[in-house]
């Protein structure tokens, strides 16, 4: 019970966040984060606990937002069923690649997750009788308000991590652990061992693809390049799974906040501080520079990597917990 | 048919013949002692028995059944279990950690698993280091942790490579100590090992192979004896010695 005070409480405080918060901003904000919880959580499953790495979560994240898009857009209905359709659809997408991929280990095996996600993009551009192409799919969202989608988006949050707490606890997390110190020591020892790959990858679809039908509930707007993008969804799952602490339950939560946050300071330029800078100065540097760091979110992703590595080879989470212990 | 049993077998690594016709049995509740020289495939025959390497010509049955051809798992779910030679530590999970992954296959709930992986740790000695992180153990502790975790799968028959080489003499005494208590618990063994020691004091009967053929069988007493075996394998230093 002592082990779950911290979380509650810090539950508590998101749930009064919206309502001690008002500015929709912030609050847009904090749903990206809670969008990310799930997404690392899901990526934590398969490459952080079971130690499969994945480049190509944009897969499943694209393949949920367009269930829900296409959902409203094709059949008429509410693209609200894409939070229960999303995730299904997404390991429809996972099953037959992880059954056939599973048997590629380590990098190969990332490798074509990279390529999943290639190809889970093209054809969403291409098949535009079905996903309209590159045109996208808009949809007329439902609230105006942002805090109904923060409350849902914080739902869909608190399961993800407490999924991954039961999951990891139970003979399914002490399989998927084995697997990633020593699938032959595994195997040995009676773990079907690519049969909890499979379990574990197409739980982490599940996730990512819930993610992406919220994505598409609350943006209202997708096309091939945002939802099945390699950069914004693939590599920041990664950065949001490593910056937190691999194979942690809380490392994607911290990772969401950490992430979001710098990618936010990138896209705005530090918040409109360098534009400011450039307007009072008025120098043609200042230009080039904010030009430059806008754009340059990429190379401080890289960065941040390496710095994580570097010095918390552990992450956030799990390089906090180490020097707590050893007190 | 014999409680375990090997029909020809045959593992070719390109042109290499590492194990060239092999047919040895085991009876129920026997500790069978496989040696040889080094390279002589040994480990070869274990990594066959337990489908690591899928075999390239002969059969093997087990408990009446034919378990050449199955999975890994499947083979480790008929009862057999192994450890390795080059030890595989689940390193970054505590030694009770690394037995209960294991335990979970004979168990139902976790609480049973975790039961049974006490009990199994407390069995093997291990119960001092159950809190340590695996990937910290001193060698002697991470071969005793491989046969701990190879029999909190409740093997019926287990094969031990190499698990007392390395060992100081105080803890090749335990090392043999814990083999005979498995034996006394019911627990068939093929145990291959290069100390002489080991293999004459705890094999009920030996097995002797060269360049992946069998050389002799029979008591320790008859296969160290053997001519062949002298010669292959024990070479001057058992002569000197003897
Ligand atoms: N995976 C492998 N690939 C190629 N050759 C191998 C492999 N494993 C073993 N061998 C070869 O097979 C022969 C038998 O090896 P091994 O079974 O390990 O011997 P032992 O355990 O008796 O010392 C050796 O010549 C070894 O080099
Ligand atoms: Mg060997």
């Amino acid at each position: 019970m002592k082990n779950h005070l911290g979380p509650l409480a810090f539950l508590l405080v998101l749930i009064a966040f919206p309502l001690a918060v008002r500015d929709p901003y912030y609050q847009h904000l904090m749903i990206l984060v809670l969008m990310w919880v799930a997404i690392g959580s899901g990526w934590n499953l398969i490459a952080g606990f079971t130690g499969q790495v994945s480049f190509g979560d944009a897969a499943f994240f694209g393949t949920g937002a367009y269930t829900a898009g296409l959902l409203a857009h094709k059949l008429g209905m509410s693209a609200w069923w894409g939070l229960g359709l999303g995730g299904i659809f997404a390991v429809i997408i996972a099953f037959p690649f992880g059954w056939i991929c599973f048997r590629l280990r380590g990098a190969y095996f990332a490798l074509a997750t990279l390529a999943l996600n290639e190809v889970m993009r093209h054809t969403a551009t291409i098949w535009e009788s079905l996903t309209e192409g590159m045109v996208g799919i808009l949809i007329m969202q439902t609230f105006v308000s942002k805090i109904p989608y923060y409350y849902i988006a914080l739902a869909i949050a608190v399961v993800s991590l407490i999924s991954v707490q039961v999951v990891m606890s139970s003979r399914w997390g002490y399989y998927f652990v084995s697997i990633r110190e020593d699938q032959d020591a595994a195997e040995s020892i009676g773990i079907d061992t690519h049969y909890y790959k499979m379990v574990s990858l197409c739980l982490a679809a599940y996730l990512t693809g819930l993610a992406g039908s919220l994505y598409m509930n609350y943006m209202g707007f997708i096309d091939p390049t945002i939802v099945f993008s390699l950069h914004d969804i693939s590599i920041m799952a990664i950065l949001v799974g490593i910056v937190g602490g691999v194979g942690t339950v809380y490392g994607p939560a911290v990772g969401a906040f950490i992430m979001v946050a710098v990618s936010e300071v990138f896209r705005t330029g530090g918040f409109g501080l360098l534009e400011k800078l450039t307007a009072a100065t008025g120098s043609p540097v200042m230009v080039l520079v904010t030009k430059y760091i806008k754009e340059a979110h990429v190379l401080t992703f890289g960065l941040l990597v390496i710095f994580v590595i570097l010095f918390l080879p552990n992450g956030v989470v799990g390089g906090w917990r180490k020097s707590r212990r050893s007190h | 048919m014999a409680y375990f049993e090997t029909l020809g077998l045959v593992k070719l690594f390109g042109g290499l013949a590492a194990v060239n016709g092999v047919s040895f049995d085991v009876n129920e509740g026997e500790i069978c002692g496989l040696i040889g020289p080094n390279g002589s495939g040994k480990t070869t025959i274990f990594n066959l028995i337990n489908g690591y390497f899928p075999l390239d010509k002969g059969e093997i049955y087990f408990n009446g059944n034919k378990i050449s051809g199955l999975k890994t798992h499947k083979i480790c779910r008929e009862g057999i279990g192994r450890t390795f030679q080059i030890v595989k530590p689940l390193k970054r999970m505590t030694v009770l950690d690394n037995v209960l992954a294991s335990a979970f296959l004979r168990s139902h709930t976790k609480s049973e698993a975790v039961e049974l992986a006490e009990k199994t740790v407390s069995f093997c000695g291990m119960t001092s280091l159950k809190d340590k992180v695996a990937g910290s153990l001193p060698i002697a502790s991470r071969k005793r942790l491989e046969i701990t975790r190879a029999m909190a799968t409740k093997p019926k028959l287990l094969l031990l490579d190499e698990t007392a080489a390395g060992l100081n003499p105080v803890e090749l005494e335990e090392a043999i100590a814990l083999i005979k208590k498995i034996r006394d618990s019911g627990v068939t063994i093929i145990i291959v090992e290069h100390i002489m020691k080991v293999i004459m004091t705890v094999s009920d009967r030996v097995v002797a192979i060269n360049h992946g053929m069998v050389l002799a069988e029979g008591t320790p007493e008859e296969v160290a004896s053997h001519a062949g075996v002298i010669a292959a394998y024990l070479g001057e230093d058992y002569c000197a010695a003897g």
